[in-house]
């Protein structure tokens, strides 16, 4: 009886609210994909905070600032809808920090450059909001409202990294080369992000059926490249693949897959950055704890003494 | 002789009115860029939004002020000319703002001094003859009514809330407070400025501050340490050795790419 | 101690004069002061907000689903409570 309620307001592009019944697989694959959706927020911050304070302009310091600041503030919108599931978030940075969830593979990079600011912001970003747009009408409600509002406020993150590649293709042979380098270390594992081609998925089918996910992996994907081919020969730069052209017949870009045992490898915790991310999340959250129990402890006593 | 550690501050080069916007630009600057240090690393997320906020204040403060005095100045220098092609002895910034931003027991301490000071100052100077600087100030002082407010919660909480974070607390009020004095001094810049209605005597507002800061230390059950002042000098370009690092990462791409735009 | 001592709080915001205060999501505060501060800063960084109200998501009490059918349906067939209930001649305007 519950069931057919859920499956009949699922088939019918009714959202799923936190209190209504659900099935326990339902509840545990949101969970899941939403706390590994929080943690990429959290751990993104990293490899872009790494140059704030390196930005080369005031003007573009700013940016970086705000961009990094809305990852956080993102990470608290998903941890917010996650909650509402019956998970506390204290629970979910456990696990994070036990290495027994996940967050975003691409975060596992290095920011060696400048320009892997503007690559982050055009290729991961731009890949990033190709998952999202449809998760703004996944069957979760608390999901698909906090996914409108980080798609509202993302649209900002691509348009300012296309605008430092723009600037850096535009510049100096210096600043041209650096830009390219990005691009070439970021193509890759940007195409890694939409997760292995979908006959090696093990989650779409069902999430799919559950309108959690409404496209597979493979649609996304070649979704992005048709977006972004244009995209870079505006920007004068080169994606790193020879194999990228019109394929009139299909009405798409023909591409070359990303090497799929890279991102195995890198999910299985060896790529470049792994531990140093963990580790940079996991000695921010012990150097707080003090502030987070201080803060308790204030708030208790001042409980107290009203009451009393 | 005197070494300049010592010694009367020597006649600034630039107009009267763009050297003075250059130090509160630099102030701004150089807190904006410790607090930006905080992101990704704080306490809690909602810390991690809230020190970023504040940070983005003061790095647009800073903007308005340093592209002021460039153009007063009039010598084609814009805000980044200012911000990155400057060596650390044409730093006009307080000594306190540059100190590395610590625990958050630290950073909460130094928050609670400067932005104390720093509201009362934009407050005298949103009433400024020079339309532009009472115009930044204006908008300024609003933004900085909030970080008086989050320095404020923060220190009740530290203050009242553990042993532990009561000590920490204390550590972090010894470390600033050697250079609270400063933000006080006044030189021949700001009597000449002040006496014009331009810019504000920063000695007219120690016992305003002093009764602020008193109050909230005592809501929070702390006390002001009693440490000796530091030399001081940030004003003549006069720095700790913090301030060298701080620009050697800040200016360092600017400076490889030079005449480029970013 | 752990963080879990900082209780979950639901935000509220009204986004301009005139409209009533909409959920906007959660966070996580020691204290009611902190959880407004909170929320100003991680709702309203792109000027979302006029006001802000934020409630101790202990201290709501929903209706359950179960609930349902009493408690809504006896509504939903009151169609005379909605303006396009009543049919308007052709060519009456500002009705």
């Amino acid at each position: 009886m519950l069931q057919l309620e859920f499956d009949e307001r699922v088939a019918a592009d009714d959202r799923v609210e936190p209190r209504d019944w659900m099935p326990d697989a339902y509840r545990s694959t949101l969970i899941r994909q939403i706390a590994q959706h929080a943690h990429s927020e959290i751990i993104g911050m990293q490899p872009e905070g790494n140059w704030i304070t390196r930005a080369p302009s005031l003007k573009r310091k700013a940016i970086l600032i705000a961009k990094v600041q809305d990852e956080a503030g993102h990470g608290l919108y998903l941890y917010s809808a996650a909650e509402t599931l019956g998970v506390d978030r204290d629970e979910l940075v456990e696990l994070l920090l036990a290495g027994r969830q996940k967050y975003s593979s691409i975060f596992n990079y290095p920011t060696l450059t400048w320009a892997d600011i503007g690559a982050i912001g055009w290729l991961v970003d731009g890949a990033a909001i190709t998952n999202q747009v449809p998760l703004c009408r996944c069957s979760y409600g608390p999901y698909a409202r906090a996914m409108v509002r980080i798609c509202k406020e993302e649209s900002f993150h691509q348009r300012q990294g296309f605008e430092i590649l723009y600037t850096l293709g535009h510049g100096t042979p210096g600043q041209k080369a650096m830009a390219q380098d990005a691009v070439d270390r970021w193509w890759w594992p940007s195409l890694m992000m939409f997760g292995p081609p979908d006959a090696a998925s093990t989650h779409t089918g069902q999430s799919t059926a559950w309108k959690i996910k409404r496209f597979g992996n493979d649609e996304l994907r070649q979704r992005f490249v048709d977006m972004t081919v244009p995209q870079a020969d505006a920007l004068g730069l080169a994606l790193p693949d020879d194999g990228i052209a019109w394929n009139a017949e299909r009405g798409h870009y023909d591409f070359t897959e990303p090497d799929y045992a890279e991102l195995t490898a890198v999910i299985e915790g060896n790529g470049p950055c792994n531990a140093e991310r963990i580790a940079v999340r996991r000695a921010a959250h012990e150097d707080g704890a003090w502030v987070r129990e201080a803060a308790a402890a204030y708030a208790a006593k001042r409980a107290g003494r009203e009451a009393a | 002789m005197r070494s300049p550690f010592f010694a009367t501050p020597p006649a600034t080069t630039m107009p009267d009115a763009a050297a003075y916007a250059l130090r509160l630009g630099d102030d701004a600057l150089v807190l904006s860029h410790r607090l930006a240090e905080w992101v990704a690393h704080a306490p809690e997320l909602e810390e991690d939004v809230a020190l970023a906020n504040i940070s983005l204040d003061l790095l647009g403060q800073a903007r308005a002020l340093l592209a002021y005095a460039g153009a007063v100045e009039g010598a084609g220098r814009d805000e980044d000319a200012l911000a990155y092609l400057r060596d650390d002895r044409a730093f006009t910034n307080m000594q306190l703002v540059e100190l590395p931003r610590g625990d958050f027991g630290l950073t909460i301490a130094r928050q609670l001094l400067f932005s104390t000071y720093q509201r009362m100052l934009y407050a005298r100077l949103a009433a400024s003859s020079d339309e532009t600087l009472a115009g930044i100030a204006a908008k300024a002082e609003k933004e900085v009514a909030y970080h008086v407010d989050h320095a404020t919660q923060w220190t009740l909480r530290l203050g009242e809330g553990t042993a532990g974070s009561h000590a920490r607390m204390r550590a972090g009020l010894v470390a600033v407070w050697p250079y609270a004095d400063e933000l006080f001094e006044a030189d021949p810049l700001t009597d000449r400025l002040a006496a014009e209605g331009v810019g504000v005597d920063p000695s007219c507002l120690r016992g305003e501050w002093d009764a602020a800061v008193d109050g909230v230390l005592r809501e929070a059950t702390l006390e002001r340490p009693e440490v000796r002042p530091a030399a001081g000098g940030g004003r003549r370009g006069l720095h700790t050795e913090h301030l060298g690092h701080l620009l050697a990462e800040m200016q360092s791409l600017h400076r490889a790419h030079p005449g480029v735009t970013w | 101690m752990n963080r879990s001592d900082w209780p979950l709080w639901e935000v509220f915001v009204r986004a301009r004069r005139g409209l009533s205060h909409q959920h906007v999501g959660s966070l996580h505060a020691p204290d009611a002061a902190m959880a407004l501060r909170n929320a100003r800063d991680v709702y309203t960084r792109r000027n979302e907000g006029v006001s802000i109200w934020v409630v101790p998501a202990a201290a709501i009490h929903a209706s359950s689903p179960d609930e349902k059918d009493p408690f809504f349906t006896p509504a939903a067939d009151k169609v005379y409570r909605h303006p396009t209930f009543y049919p308007v001649p052709e060519g009456v305007e500002h009705l």
